[in-house]
């Protein structure tokens, strides 16, 4: 086996023993869920229930309006008794359908598939769209839109995105030691949809285990292969996957599908093979909880709409110096104000640091030129370039370095010297000026 | 849990940072100079010592007494002006306080010119286009040329105050050739090892190439360094020794490809210069490709220097000049966007 890799990355204290060895457990069933409208990158849906209306575990709750967007379904049986406005992870104000649960856990009717290896492309499609699955690495994209590409891009390789380069998270890594083979049948149906022959699975050589557990499940059929790479951040990211695993490079401002290539992250494929098989929509998935300021860190399999709190909860609750919650990884996840928020389709883990691991100083020192954000930023970007523009305001500079094909993973804020918070200082920029 | 609540820390991603910091690389260079320091004071006695300290001193005085007439935040702490005033006392000839007690001005000056007029009258660290010990080291030099070049034997007794003054190889290759010089150092391989340990005239840190290595692997191995600088910066060099370093001993012409690179790596501040002073991250090229072109120019300024221009030392001159080119190297080699097609492959 090749250890792959791409030019650039980090290496951050990984601190995946705290959950690594814990199997997934199924969460408490909450008393209410919050469903967001919106919880996938697109157009937000729109409610079809009205409210005190009953509703089933897996009935349709709020339905797609565009193309890119995914249909949601409650992940509770019991009464609507909210539609309203409710706060979401990164405290935007997002329409939402609050039920409450009737501990019932009737599900909606689904339509079982044994024979689903048979089915056309269409069908198979048809059934990943109305499940609601989106992609489960954090970006939420539609993964039917991943799976229609257009007709003159051709497709050759699709791969099962295993890395989870993040530290902290092991969500990724527990489906892949315990659904080695589902997650195998979820690639082979995505396989089999854009009609390609060559598939991988990429993991990270800090997973010996996944690797083994992969590697077995996919000895059975044929153009699958894992294939394992170098530990470092930010091998996850959808162009460093690729460059590591097929030695393509997705173009500046390109896609995947550029270089015929379509990316998918474990849950998601987990995802896809329950669809089809058990026709059962995305209403659950696996949350890593965890940190030093946690005091009982574990995997579990979380119902869409519950709220953090609850997990928190669930996991004997935050220490005492917990001063930090992170909903994702420490390097690209949110801080939240609030735990009263929901987990939604794309929440991979929450994360609570302590008052030691969490450092805030206001204030940060000028650039001292040291080029260490050059050397590992994985686009090639200058990120100290970026950074000095954007102090001084000069945010029209910024485009004459690249600063749109930033996708602010992190790396060069966590390696500056001088503690300078370049990605904010990016973001700014980027809100500045138009690409 | 509610109480908590109200106190949780909202900030922006990336939540955890590396442990590396500016204050830690300045110390780490520093301490990365105390065998060079060490050997220093042990070849040329208390008054390597007294200059050098009294070069940390002021500079840090001075970066103290700048900060605070200009009301900005005191970052004397940060290491960044000892390390300068370090380098500094590093460059100094150690025979300074012999000519007459009231030279001591001259690494006052230098480290004044170094930290006002060089590093904060530009907006502090970062934002300097020169090295600030250099030009600290330029302007004593320029405005007291006899004092700054008057060399002393090393003794390698402690207490001798008073050494005898002699010439640096570089001068007695310069004036009177290499045969001149290997006779000095009894033989050829005399000569290399005397020159490698240090046993030679010169200014107080850059004389023992050992020592300087030492610390210079220190850097390398820790990472504040990388060998993109000092290497071509010292390959270039050695490269023009050999090509045109020699001289034909009747005609005094240019004998080509006779030149001798092991005395010119091992003599004058080219280890110190290429290890600790061009690899200054503020003043040189942040880009690896850019690194090298300015590595280059180092050694092919300090080279033109030592054989054609009028001073024996290229050294500072050299770096100081690249200096210039930082900005446009640095914009001339910007790096390339992940993906994007370079032009040969067009």
């Amino acid at each position: 086996m090749t250890r792959a890799t791409f030019k650039g990355g980090i290496h951050p204290p990984d601190n995946k023993a705290l959950t690594a060895d814990r199997s997934i457990e199924k969460a408490g069933v909450p008393m209410r869920v919050v469903m967001h409208m919106s919880q996938h990158i697109g157009a937000p849906c729109k409610p079809v229930v009205s409210i005190y209306q009953d509703v089933k575990k897996g009935e349709l709750i709020g339905e797609p309006t565009a193309f890119v967007s995914s249909p949601i379904h409650s992940s509770v049986s019991g009464k609507v008794i909210a539609i309203s406005e409710f706060p979401s992870i990164t405290g935007k104000m997002i329409n939402s359908v609050v039920i409450e649960n009737n501990g019932k856990e009737e599900w909606a009717e689904l339509k079982e598939d044994p024979d689903y290896e048979n089915l056309s492309v269409d069908e198979l499609r048809e059934k990943i769209k109305t499940a609601g699955i989106v992609g489960m690495g954090g970006a939420a994209f539609p993964t039917l839109v991943k799976l229609s590409p257009p007709k003159e891009k051709t497709i050759d390789t699709v791969i099962i995105n295993g890395a989870e380069c993040e530290p902290y998270l092991t969500a990724d890594y527990r489906m892949m030691i315990e659904e080695p083979d589902e997650i195998i049948e979820g690639l082979k149906i995505i396989m089999k949809i854009l009609n390609v022959e060559r598939g991988f699975i990429g993991i990270e050589d800090n997973k010996p285990l996944a690797v083994e557990a992969m590697s077995r499940a996919a000895l059975r059929t044929k153009g699958i292969k894992v294939k394992s790479l170098e530990v470092k951040y930010p091998q996850g990211a959808e162009k460093m996957l690729i460059k590591s695993i097929t030695g393509r490079k997705v173009p500046p401002k390109g896609l995947p599908m550029d270089v015929k290539v379509v990316v998918q992250n474990v849950g998601t494929a987990l995802a896809v093979y329950e669809a089809v098989r058990y026709g059962r929509p995305l209403i659950e998935r696996v949350v890593t909880v965890t940190g030093e300021g946690i005091k009982r860190p574990a995997n579990l399999k979380v119902r869409i709409g519950t709220l953090i709190s609850d997990l928190v909860t669930q996991c004997c609750s935050l220490k005492e110096n917990a001063s930090k919650i992170i909903a994702g990884g420490p390097m690209m996840g949110f801080a939240l104000s609030s735990l009263d928020v929901p987990v939604t389709k794309g929440t991979s883990g929450i994360l609570a640091l302590t008052d030691d691991k969490v450092e805030e100083s206001g204030e940060f020192e000028p650039c001292i030129r040291c080029g260490r954000c050059i050397d590992i930023c994985p686009m090639g970007l200058m990120p100290s370039m970026l950074s000095i523009y954007s102090e001084k305001g000069f945010y029209e500079e910024t485009k004459s370095y690249n600063i749109f094909d930033c996708f602010e993973c992190g790396s060069c804020a966590f390696v500056c010297p001088s503690k300078r918070p370049i990605v904010q200082l990016v973001r700014l920029a980027k809100s500045q000026v138009k690409p | 849990m509610t109480a908590k609540e109200n106190e949780l820390i909202v900030s922006t991603s990336p939540h955890i940072k590396d442990e590396e910091s500016t204050t830690r690389i300045m110390w780490a260079v520093s301490l990365s100079l105390l065998p060079a320091f060490f050997m220093g004071v042990y070849f040329f006695g208390p008054k390597a010592l007294f200059i050098t300290a009294l070069c940390m001193l002021i500079s840090v005085l001075s970066e103290y007494v700048m900060q605070k007439l200009s009301g900005k935040k005191i970052t004397i702490t940060d290491g960044s002006a000892v390390l300068t005033g370090l380098l500094l006392g590093l460059n100094m000839p150690p025979s300074l306080l012999s000519i007459n007690p009231f030279t001591i001005h001259i690494p006052v000056i230098g480290a004044i010119v170094a930290i006002i007029i060089t590093k904060q009258l530009f907006g502090g660290i970062g934002y300097n286009i020169f090295n600030p010990a250099l030009i600290g080291r330029a302007f004593v030099l320029i405005s007291f040329p006899k004092a700054m070049t008057i060399w002393s034997e090393p003794t390698a007794a402690f207490f001798a105050l008073d050494a005898k003054t002699t010439a640096t190889p570089l001068g007695i290759l310069k004036e009177e050739g290499i045969t001149r010089l290997i006779e000095v150092f009894g033989d050829k391989s005399n000569l290399y090892a005397q020159l490698f340990l240090g046993y030679r005239a010169g200014s107080i840190g850059e004389t023992s190439v050992l020592a300087l290595l030492i610390g210079a692997a220190f850097l390398l191995y820790k990472r504040y360094i990388t060998w993109h600088i000092p290497l071509s910066y010292l390959a270039t060099s050695a490269l023009l020794a050999w090509i045109f370093g020699g001289k034909n001993p009747l005609t005094g012409n240019i004998a080509f490809f006779t030149g001798d690179p092991i005395v010119h790596l091992l003599s004058g501040g080219l280890i110190l210069g290429a290890f600790f002073m061009a690899t200054d991250y503020v003043t040189s090229p942040s880009i690896r490709r850019g690194q090298i072109v300015f590595g280059t120019g180092c050694g092919i300024l300090t080279m033109l220097i030592r054989i054609k221009g009028g001073y024996p030392e290229g050294v500072m001159f050299a770096i100081l000049l690249m200096n210039c080119f930082t900005p446009l190297i640095d914009r001339a080699m910007r790096s390339e966007v992940f993906g994007s097609i370079r032009k040969k492959e067009l």
